[in-house]
C-alpha cells in the first residue's frame, strides 16, 4: 500500500484505500481488544502484572478506549465509506491517492496519539483525552480529507438522487469535524470550570451519537438490502432517521452530567431530548427489519447478514437503555456505575462493531475479488464476538446494579468491590473471547486476501459457495 | 464536473438550521447561566493550589508538575519575622503560570472581580517575579484574591522559607499526578447530589469549579469519590502504606500498586529495592512470614509526596 502514496491518481487500483483502511481497521481492532481484555484483567486480579508504570490500569484504559474507537470504529467506517460512496453514486472514488494518504496520516496519527496518551500526556478529560496537538491533527488530517473524499464523490456521482447511507456520510464527516473543534475550545483556548466540564459530555455525547451511531445505521442501510436484494422498506423513514438524529442525538450531551451543579433548565431540557433518541432508534430498527421480508433465511445462512441483523436487534436494548437511563428517575441509581460500563460497551461492541464487521467482511471480499478464505473462522469469529461480548454485558450490567444498590443505601465501598468480583473475572473471560475472535478474523481475512476464490466479475461474493 | 447538487440545497439549509438551532440550545443559551456564576472561596482555593492547567500544556508537557503552585501554611510574616495567626498562602515562583482567575478575573464574578483588582491588587502580580496569593475576605464575608506580593511584601523565596518543608503542600503537582496515573478512571470526584452525603460527603456547589481545569469529575465509578477524602482520613502514613501497596491496609482492594511514584531512592538517600520487597510481600501472603516489609519513608522530593499532599488537600 505505501508505493502508492507516491504514484500518480490514476495508477492506483480502485478500492485500494478501501483495502488499507479496512485491514488497518481489523488489526486496530486486535489491539484495541487486546488491551480491553488486559485492563479487565486487572480489574479481576490487581497485582497481576504491577510495579510498572507503563503497564498501570491508569495508563492504559484510555488507549484502549480510543484505540477502538479511532481505529477500529472510525477506520473501518472510513473503508465503508471509500467503497459504498461510490458504488452508490455509480462512480469512482474522487480520490485514492488522498484515500491512502487518509489511511496513512491516520495510523500514524493514531499510533502517535495512543503513545502520548500511554505516557500519560493527557489533556484529563474523557473521550477527549488527547491533548490539543493531536485534536487538531485528527480534525486536520484524519476527519477532513475523509470528508472531501466523500463530499467530493456525492457531488461527482452519476445518479440522480442520492441514496439514504451517502446522506449520512455527508452528514456524519461534517458534524465529527464541528464536534472535534468546538468540543475541544477548552484545551484550544484553556476554558475553566462548569464550561471545560460540560463541552467534555458534549463532545463525548455527540461524537457518538452523530458520527459512530448514525454512520454505523448507515452502513447497515446499504449492507441489508445490497446483500438480500431487497430494496430499502421506506425511503421516508430513513428520511425520519436522519433528521431526528440530527434533532435529537445532538442536544442531550448533558444528560451525562445529571448529578453536577449544572443549570437545572439544561438538565430537564437535555433529559427530554434523551428520551427522543427513540425516533430515530425505532425508524433505523424497524427499516431495517421490514427490509428483511422474505429474505430471513438469509439471517441464518448468510455471515454479513447475520453480523448486520444482530448489531441491529441490539440496538432495541442499547437505545431502550439510553432512552430512559439518564431520566432523573433512572439516573441517581445508575450513574457512575458498571451499567454504563455495559451500556458503552453495548453500543460500541455490540451494536455498532457488528454493523463494521459485517461491512469489512462485505468489502474487502467484494474489492478484493476474493471470497472469504473459511465460513468456519467467520462463524467461530461471530460467536465468539457475540458470547464474550454477551457474557462482557450481563456481568457489567449484574455489577452496575450492585454498585447502584451500594451507592445509594452507602453500603462501605469495598463491600461493593467484594460483591463485583466474580463479575470482573466473568468480564475478563468476555473480553479475552473477543480478543481471540479478532486474531482468528485477521488471520482469515489476511488468507482470503491470498488465497480466497476468485469471485468473477459481476458476482456478488454470497453468490459463491463456501470452500472451507 | 457534474454537480448535481441542487435538489438538495433545500436539505443543505435545513440541516444548517437544525444543527444551528441544536448547537444554540445547547452551547449559547447554557453560556450565558455559567458565565454568571460567581466563584466561591472553595473555586479560589482550587485554582491558586492546581494553578493554571493541570493536563497536557506547554508548560508541563509530560505531566511531571513543573511549573506547578504550592500552597503554604506559615506562622510568622514571611517579610518581617514577627508571630501572625496560621495563615494559608499559595506561592507561585517565577514562571508558573498563573490560573484563571488571575488572568481572567471575569472568571470571578462582578463582586469578586472587583475586590480582587482593587483591594487585592491581583493585576499587579507578574509572573516573571512570581507572586504569593492569599484568599481573603472583608468585613461582609465577600471573598476576594488577595496579590500579597504587592500588598504585604511578601515575596516567594521569603513565603517558602518562612513556612519550612514540612508546611508546604505540592497539591497542584500532585494533582497533575493524579491525572497523569488515570486516579480518575476509578475514583470521582464529584459526590451526587442525589445521595452519597453520609459517606463521601456534600456535594460540589455551582461556583466551586470556577477557573479549575480539567475538573476531572470521573463517570465510573470503582472506588471512592475522593473530593472530601481529606476529611476523612487525614493520615499520611496510612496514605503512604495504601498507595505503595493497597493490599496493605485494605486486603480487598483492587487499587494498582503505585510503588514506582517513590522514585529510585527513599528519605534517606538510599535505593529502593523492589524486588527485595515484591519477594518479601509474597513471602508475606504466601503465609511464610507474619510481617510484611517496611514501607521505605519517600523522598520529600518523590511524586508520591506531591501525591499524597493533593489527596489530604481535598477536604
Amino acid at each position: 500500500m505505501l508505493k502508492y502514496l507516491l504514484a500518480k491518481n490514476e495508477d492506483i487500483p480502485a478500492g485500494s484505500s478501501a483495502i488499507y483502511f479496512g485491514f488497518s481497521a481489523i488489526i486496530w481492532f486486535v489491539l484495541g481488544t487486546g488491551l480491553g481484555a488486559f485492563n479487565a484483567s486487572k480489574l479481576a486480579f490487581p497485582d497481576f502484572v504491577t510495579g510498572l508504570e507503563f503497564v498501570s490500569f491508569g495508563h492504559m484504559r484510555q488507549v484502549h478506549v480510543h484505540a477502538v474507537i479511532f481505529g477500529w470504529i472510525s477506520m473501518a467506517f472510513a473503508m465503508a465509506m471509500m467503497y459504498i460512496t461510490p458504488a452508490l453514486g455509480n462512480t469512482k472514488l474522487w480520490s485514492e491517492k488522498l484515500g491512502i494518504w487518509n489511511a496513512f496520516l491516520w495510523n500514524v496519527g493514531l499510533s502517535l496519539g495512543l503513545t502520548v496518551l500511554w505516557m500519560g500526556m493527557t489533556s484529563g478529560r474523557e473521550y477527549s483525552d488527547f491533548p490539543w496537538f493531536i485534536d487538531l491533527y485528527i480534525a486536520g488530517f484524519m476527519a477532513l480529507p475523509l470528508g472531501i473524499n466523500v463530499w467530493m464523490t456525492i457531488i461527482n456521482r452519476r445518479t440522480q438522487g442520492i441514496y439514504t447511507t451517502n446522506w449520512f456520510f455527508a452528514a456524519a464527516t461534517f458534524m465529527l469535524i464541528i464536534v472535534f473543534i468546538v468540543g475541544n475550545l477548552p484545551e484550544f483556548f484553556h476554558l475553566t470550570g462548569l464550561t471545560e466540564a460540560y463541552l467534555t459530555w458534549w463532545f463525548a455525547h455527540n461524537v457518538l451519537g452523530l458520527w459512530i451511531t448514525p454512520v454505523a445505521a448507515a452502513i447497515a442501510y446499504y449492507t441489508i438490502p445490497k446483500v438480500t436484494g431487497n430494496p430499502l422498506y421506506s425511503h421516508r423513514i430513513g428520511h425520519l432517521h436522519f433528521w431526528s438524529v440530527v434533532v435529537f442525538y445532538s442536544t442531550p450531551a448533558a444528560h451525562h452530567l445529571m448529578s453536577a451543579p449544572l443549570p437545572e433548565w439544561l438538565k430537564s431540557f437535555a433529559s427530554v431530548e434523551g428520551v427522543l433518541i427513540l425516533v430515530p432508534a425505532i425508524a433505523f430498527v424497524s427499516n431495517i427489519l421490514l427490509t428483511m421480508q422474505g429474505k430471513w433465511n438469509m439471517f441464518v445462512e448468510n455471515l454479513e447478514v447475520r453480523f448486520t441483523v444482530t448489531g441491529c436487534l441490539m440496538a432495541i436494548p442499547l437505545n431502550m437503555q439510553g432512552g430512559f437511563q439518564q431520566t432523573r428517575a433512572i439516573n441517581w441509581y445508575i450513574h457512575g456505575t458498571g451499567w454504563i460500563v455495559a451500556h458503552a460497551h453495548l453500543a460500541l461492541l455490540g451494536f455498532s462493531t457488528f454493523l463494521e464487521a459485517a461491512a469489512v467482511y462485505l468489502g474487502l471480499q467484494t474489492i478484493m475479488k476474493r471470497k472469504l478464505y473459511s465460513l468456519t473462522l467467520g462463524n467461530v469469529h461471530f460467536w465468539m464476538l457475540l458470547i464474550g461480548f454477551t457474557t462482557y454485558w450481563v456481568s457489567m450490567t449484574i455489577a452496575g446494579l450492585i454498585q447502584g444498590a451500594g451507592k445509594i443505601y452507602e453500603v462501605p465501598y469495598i463491600d461493593v468491590v467484594i460483591a463485583e468480583h466474580p463479575y470482573m473475572i466473568a468480564r475478563w473471560i468476555g473480553g479475552s473471547m473477543v480478543f481471540v475472535g479478532n486474531c482468528l478474523w485477521l488471520y482469515n481475512m489476511w488468507m482470503t486476501a491470498r488465497l480466497g476464490t476468485l469471485i468473477p466479475a459481476g458476482r456478488m461474493p454470497h453468490e459463491l459457495a463456501y470452500e472451507r | 464536473m457534474n454537480v448535481n447538487f441542487r435538489e438538495y440545497k433545500m436539505g443543505s439549509r435545513f440541516f444548517a438550521l437544525a444543527l444551528g438551532g441544536s448547537m444554540t440550545i445547547t452551547l449559547l443559551l447554557p453560556s450565558f447561566d455559567i458565565a454568571s456564576v460567581s466563584a466561591t472561596d472553595i473555586a479560589m482555593d482550587k485554582q491558586l493550589w492546581a494553578g493554571h492547567e493541570t493536563g497536557f500544556s506547554l508548560d508541563d508537557p509530560l505531566l511531571l508538575g513543573w511549573h506547578k503552585p504550592v500552597k503554604a501554611l506559615i506562622k510568622t510574616d514571611p517579610k518581617t519575622g514577627q508571630a501572625m495567626e496560621p495563615t494559608s498562602v499559595y506561592v507561585y515562583e517565577k514562571g508558573a503560570p498563573f490560573p484563571g482567575g488571575i488572568l481572567h478575573p471575569d472568571n470571578l464574578g462582578v463582586v469578586s472581580k472587583k475586590l480582587s483588582l482593587e483591594v487585592g491588587r491581583i493585576a499587579e502580580a507578574s509572573n516573571k517575579d512570581g507572586a504569593v496569593f492569599l484568599v481573603s475576605s472583608n468585613d461582609q464575608k465577600q471573598y476576594f484574591i488577595e496579590n500579597a506580593t504587592a500588598t504585604r511584601g511578601w515575596t516567594p523565596e521569603d513565603t517558602l522559607k518562612a513556612a519550612g518543608d514540612e508546611n508546604v503542600s505540592h497539591a497542584g503537582a500532585g494533582k497533575t499526578y493524579f491525572v497523569r496515573e488515570g486516579c480518575w478512571w476509578c475514583h470521582t470526584l464529584l459526590p451526587e447530589q442525589t445521595q452519597d452525603w453520609q459517606v463521601f460527603g456534600a456535594p460540589p456547589m455551582l461556583g466551586d469549579f470556577n477557573g479549575e481545569s480539567p475538573t476531572a469529575f470521573g463517570s465510573d465509578r470503582k472506588a471512592p469519590d475522593l473530593l472530601h477524602v481529606g476529611s476523612r482520613n487525614a493520615s499520611r502514613e496510612w496514605m503512604m502504606l495504601h498507595f505503595f501497596n493497597p493490599r496493605l491496609v485494605q486486603p480487598h482492594s483492587i487499587m494498582p500498586r503505585f510503588d514506582y511514584m517513590w522514585g529510585p531512592v527513599d528519605a534517606k538517600g538510599v535505593k529502593i529495592d523492589y524486588a527485595k520487597w515484591r519477594a518479601e510481600y509474597n513471602e508475606y501472603t504466601e503465609g511464610k512470614r507474619v510481617t510484611p516489609p517496611e514501607v521505605p519513608m519517600y523522598a520529600s522530593n518523590s511524586e508520591i509526596r506531591s501525591l499524597i499532599d493533593f489527596v489530604l488537600t481535598m477536604k
